[in-house]
């Protein structure tokens, strides 16, 4: 499978990232170059082989149901979790208009 | 005993512990030694994107104090040590060496650097890394290239450190730390420790906490300790490993005792080779390293078996969709409104904003693989891309389950080269991706893996061996490690230019 640069700007889309026209041209061969090496995993005999979930066998655990169980992780951080957002404001996030 | 600043800085973890907790030199001295080799590189080596001095006295005053007041002395007490500035350290800037992240101070402590700070190490600085830990050759930092210390003979070319933990490697090998922190996704230890002559641990998946180190590919990333010899690599480790409820993929297991349990006798166990690892167009002088390295084995005591891993030739492709994938998804939390930049065009709704920050703030290697991620990912291409890849990454680490019921580890060369020149592979990013060909294969499967230095090339530059383990078993690692290491005696250091 290849990729046009139609398709590119729309990956970059879906992945929020501007690309200048320029960008688009230089990235179409390079992604296609990685995406044409990547084709060989297509001659992998795979019948009955179940993809990876986990390299270690490991159960996900549950933590204690109580409030503020690690306090760092917890409530009442506010401030520290507002401490490097390009613009807080009143104790939020502040982002451009949304709704005109 | 060493008492100038100059023998100082060529001490290793064990022997400054040692010598605090002796009295043959203060921890404050130890930290200043450093701290001094830290100026004196930086604008020639690049190594740390942040130094602090400050935090490297201030933790040696404590271990100097506690010493004077009789007090028990943490593992790591006296040592300082260079944080890859990829581990969030409260009230330091944290930048995974990307624009997006630059000025971006943590409000907490990483999992790992904590505990090295509660086992009485310091911290001289945040090194300089890989941007988001993608790359192998420390060209793509914000914050410009890495430095190695080692060049060619006669020549005054600018050599790779390796990467992705390129400041961790040139900062040891030039004597500005005697140990650092490393973070291996697909070989971002143990290659740029092979670079620079060190030694690199990467432990099974989930024996260090993940929480606090900015992600890059949740499921391989592990953190690791890189120093100068095996044993201060196995007491580095065990300060950092651990049970830690705040990942959900750390192991609650206990950590071995690493250290006192280290011997380099290797008799009664058998050392494989995996034969699919005899790559074409290998240099003579890897596959003599190679050679050198079984023949070390083989007198160490160990049984040599040659074994199979057939799907090792698949590795890098199915690393380079699995990494890719989940860096997309990593990636997608930098979007300007929570921390880190945020570029604003004028007139721009939330999208535009969005869109314009993840622009400005990531380098070309990582919008490469955010887009590659995002592709694979994407409705129609999952199936082909993605559930292909990790059915082959199963088949992988079946071909490891195999191999370890005839063999206790595996031997390796590291890279497939010495260190070479920056700027030389930075316009092809798959000939970029082709050093990782045989560290990518133990990421894939989990499993603990370390380079050990072995020699030289022609010209001069170091050359590492790699063991893999099963999993759990570092002790297992560790110990080939310490016997290659015995009978390689490397002592060669790069002639200091900086």
């Amino acid at each position: 499978m290849s990729v046009d640069t139609a398709t590119v700007a729309k990956i970059a889309s879906l992945a929020r990232l501007k690309v200048s026209e320029a960008e688009l041209e230089a990235m179409v061969p390079e992604l296609n170059g990685i995406l044409a090496w990547v084709e060989q995993l297509g001659e992998v005999d795979v019948t009955g082989v179940e993809p990876m979930t986990a390299v270690i066998p490991n159960t996900l655990r549950l933590r204690e149901d109580v409030i503020n169980a690690d306090p760092l992780t917890g409530g009442d951080r506010r401030d520290a979790v507002l401490a490097n957002a390009p613009a807080a404001q009143h104790g939020f996030f502040g982002v451009p208009k949304v709704i005109e | 005993m060493p008492n100038s600043s100059n023998s100082i800085t060529d001490l290793g973890v064990a022997a400054i512990r040692d010598g605090v907790a002796a009295g043959q030199f203060s921890a404050v001295e130890v930290a200043e030694a450093f701290n001094a080799n830290v100026a004196a590189a930086q604008d020639a080596l690049n190594a740390f994107i942040v130094a602090t001095p400050e935090k490297a006295i201030e933790a040696a005053k404590a271990v100097d104090a506690a010493r004077s007041a009789g007090q028990a002395l943490g593992p790591m007490a006296g040592v300082p040590i260079g944080m890859k500035d990829l581990f969030a350290t409260e009230g330091v800037q944290t930048t995974a060496a990307s624009h997006m992240l630059e000025g971006f101070v943590p409000q907490y402590e990483s999992t790992v650097s904590r505990k090295l700070w509660e086992a009485g190490a310091g911290m001289l600085g945040k090194l300089n890394l890989d941007q988001f830990a993608m790359g192998s050759s420390n060209e793509s930092s914000y914050f410009g290239n890495v430095i190695s210390p080692w060049q060619r003979p006669g020549s005054n070319a600018q050599l790779t450190p390796g990467g992705s933990s390129g400041g961790s490697s040139a900062a040891i090998a030039a004597r500005l730390a005697p140990a650092a922190t490393g973070t291996d996704t697909g070989g971002s230890i143990r290659q740029p420790a092979a670079y620079t002559g060190t030694v690199g641990i990467k432990p099974t998946y989930g024996r260090c906490s993940r929480w606090g180190v900015v992600a890059y590919a949740s499921s391989l990333d592990q953190a690791g300790s890189m120093a100068r010899d095996v044993t201060d690599c196995a007491i580095m480790l065990e300060a950092m490993a651990g049970f830690d409820p705040k990942d959900s993929t750390s192991l609650d297991l206990a950590v071995p005792a690493w250290t006192a349990s280290l011997s380099g006798d290797l008799r009664g166990k058998k050392v494989g080779i995996p034969r699919e690892y005899r790559v074409d167009g290998m240099p003579a002088e890897v596959d003599a390293i190679w050679e050198q390295g079984i023949a070390w084995a083989k007198d160490a005591g160990a049984e040599v078996v040659e074994v199979s891993l057939p799907h090792t030739k698949y590795a890098l492709a199915a690393y380079y969709i699995i990494a890719p994938a989940e860096a997309s998804s990593n990636l997608a939390r930098y979007d300007g409104v929570r921390y880190g930049l945020r570029d604003l065009p004028d007139g721009a709704g939330l999208q535009d904003m969005y869109a314009a920050t993840r622009a400005a703030g990531f380098g070309d290697e990582v919008k490469r693989r955010i887009l590659i991620g995002t592709y694979v990912l994407s409705a129609g291409f999952y199936d082909a891309y993605y559930t292909q890849a990790q059915k082959v990454r199963t088949l992988i680490s079946q071909d490891f389950a195999k191999a370890f019921e005839q063999v206790d580890v595996l031997l390796t060369p590291t890279a497939p080269s010495a260190a070479f020149a920056l700027g030389e592979n930075v316009d092809d990013p798959l000939s970029m991706y082709l050093n990782d060909v045989f560290t990518v294969p133990a990421s894939l499967a989990g499993l603990p893996a370390m380079s050990v230095p072995a020699g030289l090339d022609a010209q001069g530059l170091p050359l590492g061996l790699q063991i893999i383990g099963r999993p759990l078993d570092e002790q297992g690692v560790l110990n080939a490690g310490l016997a290659i290491e015995a009978r390689a005696g490397f002592t060669a250091k790069p002639e200091k230019w900086w």
